[in-house]
């Protein structure tokens, strides 16, 4: 009962205000770096191809990111490794 | 001491020529001298918002053609002492004026006013540039909403490398307390976390603010409508003043002290 009234007078925010506030979070920080989501799905698929020479990864898994702290802006990459390749023959 | 301050939002319609007019006044009616500069030429409004409109023989643009002084184009309001509008011209483009001519009319104005106010067009063109390069203070003002927010966002960064303004003041206007309660339009805290710019006051959506300027009489010359109440808050926040921001809440209901009595109020 007292759960239904919370919800009725709204303290969990079912609305959509979430929702643009996250939109907003991550349009923001591709505009303030001048790097479209689009440029950013183009770089992850150039790293995957130089890192899979080295390095066997998990594509599915990798992820490839803008973020922001203050004034700077950061590219975080995480990728998953598989497992490492013999990479004499990539070097030469 | 006087201060030049662009109110500018990139986006239109969230408000600019109705925060210009506000403040002005409510500056103005503390005994401040105050300039307002309508710098949307080609949709001037602030002369209408203001009550003015029948009152104009002079534009900003004959002042930067010589055809007249800038004392002659100057327009003083017949309610409040110490006001004065410039007013631009309604039948040429942004192209009249240029960022060098508002850095003389502006460096001009100072010397004679506390205040001097200028209401940027809407975008980041020409207008826009013009607008912002004899100011050295800014006010943002936004909407509670995706686009307008984006767009603030986008002229806070061209404040800053176009006119060095590194520091705009934020005011969010039109804000609809029912839709912050239940989770559908974007909180204060919300805005203060994606801009990062320091509040200075919020405006309650009001329909008391449509009805003055269908009168031309700015809401923050009345009595008693919320918004006015929350014009003269931004103004005293200005003068250096800490006021708290108002409850907007009015809504002492059923189940406002049902909220208190679970425990949510
Ligand atoms: N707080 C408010 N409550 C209700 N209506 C408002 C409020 N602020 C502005 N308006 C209305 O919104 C419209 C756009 O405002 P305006 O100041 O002309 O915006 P801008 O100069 O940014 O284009 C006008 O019709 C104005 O009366
Ligand atoms: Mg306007």
């Amino acid at each position: 009962m007292l759960d239904f009234l919370a919800r009725l007078l709204g303290r969990e925010c079912p609305g959509s205000k979430n929702v643009a506030k996250e939109r907003l979070r991550l349009v923001l920080v591709h505009d303030r770096a001048d790097v479209s989501p689009q440029l950013l799905q183009l770089l992850k698929n150039d790293m995957v191809e130089v890192i899979s020479k080295y390095i066997e990864i998990d594509e599915k898994g990798l992820d490839v990111t803008l973020e922001r702290d203050d004034n700077q802006v950061a590219l975080v990459a995480n990728i998953p490794v598989k497992k490492m390749k013999r990479v004499a023959g990539n070097l030469a | 001491m006087s201060e030049v301050i662009v109110v500018t939002s990139g986006k239109g319609g969230v408000g600019k020529t109705t925060v210009t007019a506000n403040i002005g006044c409510g500056l103005a009616m503390l005994g401040y001298k105050v300039v307002l500069i309508d710098a949307d030429t080609g949709l001037r409004n602030l002369d209408v918002v203001l009550g003015m409109e029948n009152r104009i023989v002079f534009d900003l643009t004959d002042v930067i053609e010589e055809k007249c002084r800038l004392r002659q184009a100057l327009i003083k309001d017949r309610r409040i002492e110490e006001l004065f509008l410039l007013p631009t011209a309604q039948t040429k483009d942004k192209s009249a004026v240029t960022a060098k001519d508002m850095q003389d009319v502006c460096g001009q104005l100072r010397e004679h006013f506390d205040y001097v106010i200028i209401d940027s067009p809407a975008g980041i063109e020409q207008g826009f540039q013009s607008a912002v390069a004899g100011a050295e203070k800014a006010i943002v003002v936004t909407a509670a909403e995706v686009a307008a927010v984006r767009d603030a966002d986008r002229v806070v960064g061209l404040l800053d490398s176009l006119a060095e303004i590194r520091d705009p003041k934020l005011i969010i206007n039109r804000l609809r307390v029912h839709m912050v309660q239940r989770g559908d339009m974007m909180s204060l805290e919300d805005m203060h976390d994606i801009l990062g710019l320091e509040l200075l006051g919020v405006i309650p959506d009001d329909e008391s603010v449509v009805v003055a300027t269908n009168r031309g009489e700015p809401v923050v010359t009345s009595e008693n409508s919320i918004s006015g109440r929350a014009f003269k808050n931004i103004v005293r926040r200005m003068l250096g003043e800490s006021v708290p921001l108002m409850n907007l809440d009015h809504r002492e209901g059923v189940f406002n002290r049902l909220r208190k009595i679970i425990g949510l109020g």
